[in-house]
Protein backbone atom coordinates (compact mmCIF):
# COMPACT_ATOMS: atom_id res chain seq x y z
CA UNK A 1 0.00 0.00 0.00
CA UNK A 2 1.03 3.29 -0.83
CA UNK A 3 1.50 6.02 1.98
CA UNK A 4 -1.61 8.17 2.24
CA UNK A 5 -1.47 11.86 2.04
CA UNK A 6 -1.90 11.65 6.00
CA UNK A 7 1.06 9.93 6.64
CA UNK A 8 3.17 11.91 3.91
CA UNK A 9 2.37 15.38 5.91
CA UNK A 10 2.45 14.03 9.47
CA UNK A 11 6.71 12.59 8.64
CA UNK A 12 7.21 15.76 6.99
CA UNK A 13 7.26 19.07 8.69
CA UNK A 14 7.35 20.87 5.68
CA UNK A 15 4.49 19.43 3.94
CA UNK A 16 2.25 20.23 7.25
CA UNK A 17 3.73 24.03 7.77
CA UNK A 18 2.78 24.46 4.09
CA UNK A 19 -1.04 22.91 4.65
CA UNK A 20 -1.30 25.06 7.81
CA UNK A 21 0.13 27.94 5.54
CA UNK A 22 -2.41 27.09 2.86
CA UNK A 23 -5.71 27.09 5.23
CA UNK A 24 -4.34 29.99 7.03
CA UNK A 25 -4.69 32.05 3.67
CA UNK A 26 -8.07 30.51 2.57
CA UNK A 27 -9.33 31.25 6.15
CA UNK A 28 -8.26 34.25 6.91
CA UNK A 29 -8.96 35.79 3.21
CA UNK A 30 -12.87 34.83 4.07
CA UNK A 31 -12.54 36.65 7.32
CA UNK A 32 -11.09 40.06 6.09
CA UNK A 33 -13.64 39.90 2.83
CA UNK A 34 -16.46 39.20 5.59
CA UNK A 35 -15.12 42.11 7.14
CA UNK A 36 -14.68 44.22 4.69
CA UNK A 37 -18.61 43.63 3.59
CA UNK A 38 -19.76 44.00 7.20
CA UNK A 39 -19.18 47.69 7.02
CA UNK A 40 -21.48 48.28 4.48
CA UNK A 41 -24.73 47.30 6.58
CA UNK A 42 -26.65 50.31 7.13
CA UNK A 43 -24.69 52.09 4.26
CA UNK A 44 -26.26 50.07 1.25
CA UNK A 45 -27.77 51.75 -2.14
CA UNK A 46 -30.73 50.06 -1.19
CA UNK A 47 -32.14 47.10 1.90
CA UNK A 48 -32.01 44.06 -0.33
CA UNK A 49 -28.36 45.24 -1.30
CA UNK A 50 -27.77 45.69 2.45
CA UNK A 51 -29.57 42.62 3.99
CA UNK A 52 -27.64 40.77 0.50
CA UNK A 53 -23.97 41.94 1.41
CA UNK A 54 -24.57 41.31 5.12
CA UNK A 55 -25.50 37.58 4.27
CA UNK A 56 -22.61 37.47 2.37
CA UNK A 57 -20.69 38.62 4.95
CA UNK A 58 -22.20 35.99 7.42
CA UNK A 59 -21.30 33.34 5.02
CA UNK A 60 -17.91 34.48 4.41
CA UNK A 61 -17.10 35.29 8.68
CA UNK A 62 -19.11 31.43 8.74
CA UNK A 63 -16.26 29.70 6.38
CA UNK A 64 -13.70 31.54 8.16
CA UNK A 65 -14.85 30.19 11.59
CA UNK A 66 -14.28 26.53 10.58
CA UNK A 67 -10.76 26.95 8.48
CA UNK A 68 -8.97 29.04 11.18
CA UNK A 69 -10.33 26.56 13.80
CA UNK A 70 -8.43 23.84 11.84
CA UNK A 71 -5.62 26.44 11.16
CA UNK A 72 -5.24 26.34 15.03
CA UNK A 73 -5.70 22.61 15.54
CA UNK A 74 -3.30 22.35 13.06
CA UNK A 75 -0.70 24.89 14.39
CA UNK A 76 -1.08 23.00 17.83
CA UNK A 77 -0.03 25.84 19.92
CA UNK A 78 -3.37 26.45 21.46
CA UNK A 79 -4.30 29.22 19.29
CA UNK A 80 -8.59 29.09 18.40
CA UNK A 81 -10.02 30.67 15.89
CA UNK A 82 -10.42 34.00 17.79
CA UNK A 83 -6.78 34.11 18.77
CA UNK A 84 -6.21 34.19 15.26
CA UNK A 85 -8.67 36.29 13.92
CA UNK A 86 -8.11 39.13 16.87
CA UNK A 87 -4.78 38.74 18.07
CA UNK A 88 -2.48 38.84 15.39
CA UNK A 89 -0.51 41.45 13.40
CA UNK A 90 -1.45 42.38 9.94
CA UNK A 91 2.11 40.78 8.37
CA UNK A 92 0.78 37.28 10.13
CA UNK A 93 -2.08 37.74 7.90
CA UNK A 94 -2.38 35.31 4.94
CA UNK A 95 -5.48 36.66 2.62
CA UNK A 96 -5.38 38.12 -0.57
CA UNK A 97 -4.23 41.49 -0.45
CA UNK A 98 -7.60 42.22 -3.28
CA UNK A 99 -9.91 40.95 -0.18
CA UNK A 100 -8.89 44.16 2.25
CA UNK A 101 -8.87 46.39 -0.26
CA UNK A 102 -11.79 49.02 0.64
CA UNK A 103 -15.11 49.31 -0.29
CA UNK A 104 -15.77 52.36 -2.63
CA UNK A 105 -19.04 52.85 -4.32
CA UNK A 106 -21.46 50.08 -4.78
CA UNK A 107 -20.03 48.66 -7.98
CA UNK A 108 -16.48 48.55 -6.73
CA UNK A 109 -17.86 46.23 -3.56
CA UNK A 110 -19.33 44.16 -6.45
CA UNK A 111 -16.51 44.13 -8.56
CA UNK A 112 -14.35 43.08 -6.11
CA UNK A 113 -16.79 40.36 -4.77
CA UNK A 114 -17.52 39.07 -7.96
CA UNK A 115 -13.35 38.57 -8.51
CA UNK A 116 -13.04 36.65 -5.40
CA UNK A 117 -16.29 34.79 -5.73
CA UNK A 118 -15.29 33.34 -8.69
CA UNK A 119 -11.95 32.47 -7.88
CA UNK A 120 -13.98 30.83 -4.23
CA UNK A 121 -15.97 29.06 -6.70
CA UNK A 122 -13.11 27.35 -8.15
CA UNK A 123 -11.23 26.92 -4.86
CA UNK A 124 -13.99 24.96 -3.39
CA UNK A 125 -14.88 22.83 -6.72
CA UNK A 126 -11.47 21.69 -6.73
CA UNK A 127 -11.14 20.91 -2.68
CA UNK A 128 -13.97 18.83 -2.37
CA UNK A 129 -12.10 16.22 -3.95
CA UNK A 130 -8.85 16.94 -1.49
CA UNK A 131 -7.09 13.99 0.36
CA UNK A 132 -7.65 16.25 3.16
CA UNK A 133 -11.25 14.98 4.79
CA UNK A 134 -11.33 18.42 6.74
CA UNK A 135 -11.09 21.05 3.81
CA UNK A 136 -12.69 18.77 2.07
CA UNK A 137 -15.98 18.94 4.01
CA UNK A 138 -15.42 22.62 5.00
CA UNK A 139 -15.12 22.89 1.00
CA UNK A 140 -18.27 21.16 0.32
CA UNK A 141 -20.36 23.41 2.59
CA UNK A 142 -18.60 26.20 1.58
CA UNK A 143 -19.66 26.31 -2.71
CA UNK A 144 -23.05 25.75 -1.96
CA UNK A 145 -22.86 29.22 -0.74
CA UNK A 146 -20.14 30.77 -3.10
CA UNK A 147 -22.60 29.97 -5.65
CA UNK A 148 -25.03 32.17 -3.81
CA UNK A 149 -22.63 34.90 -3.91
CA UNK A 150 -21.70 34.81 -7.44
CA UNK A 151 -24.97 34.52 -8.56
CA UNK A 152 -25.42 37.83 -6.41
CA UNK A 153 -21.72 39.48 -7.38
CA UNK A 154 -22.14 38.56 -11.35
CA UNK A 155 -25.59 39.31 -11.68
CA UNK A 156 -24.80 42.85 -10.50
CA UNK A 157 -21.58 43.03 -12.46
CA UNK A 158 -24.06 42.58 -15.25
CA UNK A 159 -26.60 44.89 -13.94
CA UNK A 160 -24.19 47.66 -13.55
CA UNK A 161 -21.39 47.22 -16.40
CA UNK A 162 -24.58 46.67 -19.53
CA UNK A 163 -26.08 49.34 -17.68
CA UNK A 164 -25.72 53.09 -17.49
CA UNK A 165 -23.23 55.01 -19.28
CA UNK A 166 -22.00 56.85 -15.74
CA UNK A 167 -22.62 52.55 -13.88
CA UNK A 168 -20.74 51.41 -16.81
CA UNK A 169 -18.01 53.62 -16.86
CA UNK A 170 -17.94 53.43 -12.85
CA UNK A 171 -17.50 49.44 -12.41
CA UNK A 172 -15.10 49.76 -15.87
CA UNK A 173 -13.13 52.04 -13.47
CA UNK A 174 -13.16 49.82 -9.89
CA UNK A 175 -12.24 47.07 -12.60
CA UNK A 176 -9.13 48.84 -13.75
CA UNK A 177 -8.33 49.97 -10.09
CA UNK A 178 -8.34 45.90 -8.59
CA UNK A 179 -7.32 43.90 -11.65
CA UNK A 180 -3.79 44.09 -10.31
CA UNK A 181 -4.62 42.50 -7.19
CA UNK A 182 -5.47 39.28 -8.91
CA UNK A 183 -2.43 38.53 -10.21
CA UNK A 184 -1.91 36.93 -6.90
CA UNK A 185 -5.05 34.37 -7.01
CA UNK A 186 -3.49 32.06 -9.45
CA UNK A 187 -0.03 32.81 -9.54
CA UNK A 188 1.59 29.56 -7.28
CA UNK A 189 4.23 29.86 -4.51
CA UNK A 190 5.65 26.86 -2.69
CA UNK A 191 2.81 26.40 -0.53
CA UNK A 192 0.70 26.10 -3.27
CA UNK A 193 2.94 23.71 -5.12
CA UNK A 194 3.24 21.66 -1.72
CA UNK A 195 -0.87 21.22 -1.10
CA UNK A 196 -0.93 20.36 -5.08
CA UNK A 197 1.29 17.72 -4.55
CA UNK A 198 0.09 16.33 -1.92
CA UNK A 199 -3.13 16.29 -3.41
CA UNK A 200 -4.25 18.64 -0.22
CA UNK A 201 -5.60 21.14 -2.98
CA UNK A 202 -5.87 21.02 -6.62
CA UNK A 203 -3.49 22.69 -9.31
CA UNK A 204 -3.95 26.08 -9.38
CA UNK A 205 -2.72 26.20 -13.06
CA UNK A 206 -5.67 24.18 -14.05
CA UNK A 207 -8.22 26.41 -11.94
CA UNK A 208 -6.21 29.75 -13.46
CA UNK A 209 -7.68 28.33 -16.66
CA UNK A 210 -11.11 27.95 -16.18
CA UNK A 211 -11.23 30.85 -14.15
CA UNK A 212 -10.00 33.20 -16.70
CA UNK A 213 -12.75 31.47 -19.54
CA UNK A 214 -15.58 32.38 -16.74
CA UNK A 215 -14.06 35.73 -16.09
CA UNK A 216 -14.25 36.58 -19.61
CA UNK A 217 -17.77 35.29 -20.20
CA UNK A 218 -19.01 37.46 -17.06
CA UNK A 219 -17.45 40.34 -18.87
CA UNK A 220 -18.96 40.06 -22.12
CA UNK A 221 -22.21 40.16 -20.59
CA UNK A 222 -21.16 43.03 -18.71
CA UNK A 223 -19.92 44.89 -22.07
CA UNK A 224 -17.07 45.47 -20.04
CA UNK A 225 -13.14 45.02 -20.93
CA UNK A 226 -10.74 42.75 -19.88
CA UNK A 227 -7.56 45.00 -18.50
CA UNK A 228 -4.15 44.35 -19.16
CA UNK A 229 -1.82 42.75 -16.64
CA UNK A 230 0.13 44.55 -14.57
CA UNK A 231 3.17 44.55 -12.71
CA UNK A 232 2.17 43.65 -8.94
CA UNK A 233 3.61 44.24 -5.70
CA UNK A 234 1.84 43.01 -2.49
CA UNK A 235 1.74 39.44 -2.06
CA UNK A 236 -0.51 38.94 0.60
CA UNK A 237 -0.28 35.46 0.73
CA UNK A 238 2.92 35.64 1.78
CA UNK A 239 1.99 38.77 4.62
CA UNK A 240 3.06 41.40 2.18
CA UNK A 241 -0.20 43.86 2.22
CA UNK A 242 -1.58 47.13 1.05
CA UNK A 243 -1.86 49.50 3.99
CA UNK A 244 -5.31 49.16 4.45
CA UNK A 245 -5.55 46.12 5.90
CA UNK A 246 -3.83 47.74 9.33
CA UNK A 247 -7.02 49.61 9.26
CA UNK A 248 -9.25 47.00 8.72
CA UNK A 249 -7.16 44.70 11.76
CA UNK A 250 -7.56 48.42 14.16
CA UNK A 251 -11.64 48.18 14.09
CA UNK A 252 -12.12 44.22 13.86
CA UNK A 253 -9.56 43.70 17.03
CA UNK A 254 -10.60 46.65 18.98
CA UNK A 255 -12.34 45.00 21.12
CA UNK A 256 -10.98 41.60 22.21
CA UNK A 257 -7.38 43.78 22.41
CA UNK A 258 -8.86 46.73 24.82
CA UNK A 259 -10.70 44.11 26.68
CA UNK A 260 -8.94 41.07 26.93
CA UNK A 261 -11.07 37.88 27.47
CA UNK A 262 -14.30 40.16 27.12
CA UNK A 263 -17.43 37.57 26.55
CA UNK A 264 -21.09 38.74 25.52
CA UNK B 1 -34.43 11.77 -0.36
CA UNK B 2 -34.73 12.68 3.35
CA UNK B 3 -31.66 10.23 4.52
CA UNK B 4 -31.61 11.51 8.02
CA UNK B 5 -34.84 13.40 9.29
CA UNK B 6 -36.57 10.23 11.02
CA UNK B 7 -35.73 7.74 13.79
CA UNK B 8 -33.83 4.96 12.01
CA UNK B 9 -35.38 1.36 12.05
CA UNK B 10 -34.48 -0.78 15.18
CA UNK B 11 -32.97 -3.38 13.22
CA UNK B 12 -29.36 -4.80 13.94
CA UNK B 13 -29.27 -2.98 17.14
CA UNK B 14 -28.36 -4.22 20.50
CA UNK B 15 -31.12 -4.46 23.12
CA UNK B 16 -32.27 -1.43 24.74
CA UNK B 17 -30.04 0.81 22.18
CA UNK B 18 -32.82 1.06 19.86
CA UNK B 19 -35.15 1.94 22.47
CA UNK B 20 -32.85 5.04 23.89
CA UNK B 21 -32.16 6.15 20.71
CA UNK B 22 -35.77 6.48 19.89
CA UNK B 23 -36.53 8.02 22.71
CA UNK B 24 -33.68 10.62 22.19
CA UNK B 25 -35.14 11.44 18.17
CA UNK B 26 -38.58 12.39 20.15
CA UNK B 27 -36.43 14.23 22.66
CA UNK B 28 -34.53 15.98 19.80
CA UNK B 29 -38.22 16.49 17.91
CA UNK B 30 -39.32 18.76 20.85
CA UNK B 31 -36.24 20.95 20.12
CA UNK B 32 -37.41 23.88 17.63
CA UNK B 33 -35.31 26.21 15.17
CA UNK B 34 -34.91 29.27 17.33
CA UNK B 35 -35.36 31.80 13.91
CA UNK B 36 -38.37 29.15 12.66
CA UNK B 37 -39.70 28.07 16.25
CA UNK B 38 -42.87 26.04 13.71
CA UNK B 39 -39.94 23.55 12.62
CA UNK B 40 -38.12 21.19 15.09
CA UNK B 41 -34.52 20.56 14.62
CA UNK B 42 -35.86 17.12 13.16
CA UNK B 43 -38.00 18.41 10.65
CA UNK B 44 -35.01 20.60 9.43
CA UNK B 45 -32.89 17.77 8.86
CA UNK B 46 -29.96 19.02 10.66
CA UNK B 47 -29.97 15.75 13.30
CA UNK B 48 -27.53 13.67 11.83
CA UNK B 49 -27.51 10.76 13.81
CA UNK B 50 -28.38 9.37 16.99
CA UNK B 51 -26.23 6.45 17.84
CA UNK B 52 -25.15 4.27 21.01
CA UNK B 53 -21.56 3.63 20.86
CA UNK B 54 -20.30 0.06 21.82
CA UNK B 55 -19.28 1.84 25.08
CA UNK B 56 -22.57 2.46 26.01
CA UNK B 57 -22.26 6.20 25.04
CA UNK B 58 -24.54 8.34 23.35
CA UNK B 59 -23.75 10.86 20.13
CA UNK B 60 -25.88 13.20 18.70
CA UNK B 61 -24.55 14.33 15.04
CA UNK B 62 -25.95 17.87 14.50
CA UNK B 63 -24.97 19.51 11.18
CA UNK B 64 -25.16 23.38 10.78
CA UNK B 65 -27.20 24.70 7.41
CA UNK B 66 -25.18 27.48 6.62
CA UNK B 67 -21.53 27.76 7.73
CA UNK B 68 -22.15 31.39 9.30
CA UNK B 69 -25.50 30.79 10.67
CA UNK B 70 -25.73 32.76 14.04
CA UNK B 71 -28.78 29.80 15.20
CA UNK B 72 -25.57 26.74 15.19
CA UNK B 73 -24.69 27.89 18.96
CA UNK B 74 -28.43 28.53 20.49
CA UNK B 75 -29.11 24.97 18.65
CA UNK B 76 -26.59 23.28 19.93
CA UNK B 77 -27.34 25.03 23.86
CA UNK B 78 -31.12 24.09 23.23
CA UNK B 79 -30.20 20.74 22.39
CA UNK B 80 -27.78 20.25 25.25
CA UNK B 81 -30.46 21.52 27.87
CA UNK B 82 -33.44 18.99 26.10
CA UNK B 83 -30.74 16.07 26.25
CA UNK B 84 -29.85 16.93 30.09
CA UNK B 85 -33.75 17.58 30.98
CA UNK B 86 -33.89 13.85 29.03
CA UNK B 87 -31.87 12.51 31.76
CA UNK B 88 -28.66 12.62 28.79
CA UNK B 89 -26.38 14.38 30.68
CA UNK B 90 -23.51 11.74 29.38
CA UNK B 91 -24.28 12.32 25.55
CA UNK B 92 -22.11 13.82 23.22
CA UNK B 93 -23.18 16.51 20.95
CA UNK B 94 -21.02 16.63 17.84
CA UNK B 95 -20.74 18.78 14.93
CA UNK B 96 -20.78 16.92 11.01
CA UNK B 97 -19.60 18.88 8.26
CA UNK B 98 -20.14 16.34 5.43
CA UNK B 99 -22.38 15.63 3.71
CA UNK B 100 -23.17 19.13 3.93
CA UNK B 101 -27.17 20.04 4.79
CA UNK B 102 -29.40 20.57 1.54
CA UNK B 103 -32.78 22.23 1.84
CA UNK B 104 -33.89 18.48 0.50
CA UNK B 105 -33.45 17.25 4.10
CA UNK B 106 -36.18 19.31 4.98
CA UNK B 107 -38.82 16.73 6.33
CA UNK B 108 -42.35 16.69 4.72
CA UNK B 109 -44.32 17.81 7.83
CA UNK B 110 -41.64 20.43 7.96
CA UNK B 111 -42.52 21.56 4.48
CA UNK B 112 -46.28 21.39 5.44
CA UNK B 113 -45.40 23.34 8.66
CA UNK B 114 -43.37 26.30 6.95
CA UNK B 115 -46.17 26.91 4.37
CA UNK B 116 -48.61 27.19 7.47
CA UNK B 117 -46.18 29.41 8.76
CA UNK B 118 -46.34 31.67 5.84
CA UNK B 119 -43.06 30.45 4.60
CA UNK B 120 -42.83 29.21 0.75
CA UNK B 121 -40.52 25.85 1.14
CA UNK B 122 -38.11 25.26 -1.23
CA UNK B 123 -38.62 24.11 -4.65
CA UNK B 124 -36.63 24.07 -7.12
CA UNK B 125 -33.18 21.34 -7.44
CA UNK B 126 -30.20 22.89 -5.33
CA UNK B 127 -29.21 26.41 -6.79
CA UNK B 128 -27.19 26.47 -10.01
CA UNK B 129 -24.80 29.38 -10.55
CA UNK B 130 -27.15 31.62 -12.94
CA UNK B 131 -27.78 34.64 -12.56
CA UNK B 132 -29.50 37.17 -10.38
CA UNK B 133 -33.11 37.40 -12.49
CA UNK B 134 -33.53 33.62 -13.46
CA UNK B 135 -35.40 32.82 -10.39
CA UNK B 136 -37.53 29.68 -10.72
CA UNK B 137 -41.12 30.50 -10.14
CA UNK B 138 -42.49 30.20 -6.37
CA UNK B 139 -45.84 29.26 -4.75
CA UNK B 140 -47.51 32.38 -2.50
CA UNK B 141 -47.86 30.47 0.85
CA UNK B 142 -50.75 32.59 1.48
CA UNK B 143 -53.12 32.16 -1.59
CA UNK B 144 -51.08 29.37 -3.50
CA UNK B 145 -50.57 31.85 -6.49
CA UNK B 146 -47.22 30.81 -8.50
CA UNK B 147 -47.64 34.54 -9.97
CA UNK B 148 -44.59 35.77 -7.43
CA UNK B 149 -41.42 37.98 -7.98
CA UNK B 150 -38.47 38.06 -6.06
CA UNK B 151 -37.50 40.82 -4.23
CA UNK B 152 -34.06 39.91 -3.10
CA UNK B 153 -32.02 36.73 -2.96
CA UNK B 154 -31.18 37.06 0.70
CA UNK B 155 -33.57 37.42 3.50
CA UNK B 156 -34.23 37.62 7.03
CA UNK B 157 -31.94 34.70 8.03
CA UNK B 158 -28.79 33.02 5.95
CA UNK B 159 -31.61 30.61 4.52
CA UNK B 160 -34.44 32.51 3.19
CA UNK B 161 -34.63 34.61 0.13
CA UNK B 162 -37.28 37.29 0.05
CA UNK B 163 -40.53 37.50 -2.60
CA UNK B 164 -43.58 39.48 -3.12
CA UNK B 165 -46.69 37.25 -4.48
CA UNK B 166 -48.53 39.58 -7.68
CA UNK B 167 -51.83 38.01 -6.97
CA UNK B 168 -52.82 38.89 -3.43
CA UNK B 169 -49.99 41.52 -3.18
CA UNK B 170 -48.40 39.83 0.45
CA UNK B 171 -44.58 39.58 0.71
CA UNK B 172 -43.52 36.27 1.91
CA UNK B 173 -40.33 34.22 2.97
CA UNK B 174 -39.06 31.86 0.62
CA UNK B 175 -36.72 28.97 2.00
CA UNK B 176 -33.67 28.82 -0.16
CA UNK B 177 -32.78 25.91 -2.17
CA UNK B 178 -29.16 24.86 -1.16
Amino acid sequence: MSATPAMLVAGNPAAHAARLRYVLRLGDTSLVLGQRLSEWIGHSPALEEDLGLANLALDLIGQARLLLSYAGELEGKGRDEDALAFLRDAPEFANLALAEQPNGDFGHTIVRQWLIDSWQLQIYEGLQGSSDARLAAIAAKAVKETRYHYRFSSGWLTRLGDGTPESQRRVQRSLEDLWRFTFELFAPDEVDEQVSELGIAPSLSQQALRWSALIDADLAAATLKRPAALPYPWHGKRGVHTEHLGHLLSQLQHLPRTYPGAHW
Amino acid sequence: MRPVAQAPAAAGARGGAAEVEQRIWAVLAGVPDPEIPVLSIVDLGIVRYVRRADDGGVHVGLTPTYSGCPATDVIRALVRSALDEAGQREALIEEVLFPPWTSEWLSEAGRAKLRAFGIAPPEDAVASPKHLWAAGAVSCPRCGSRASERVSEFGSTPCKAHYRCLACAEPFDYFKCL
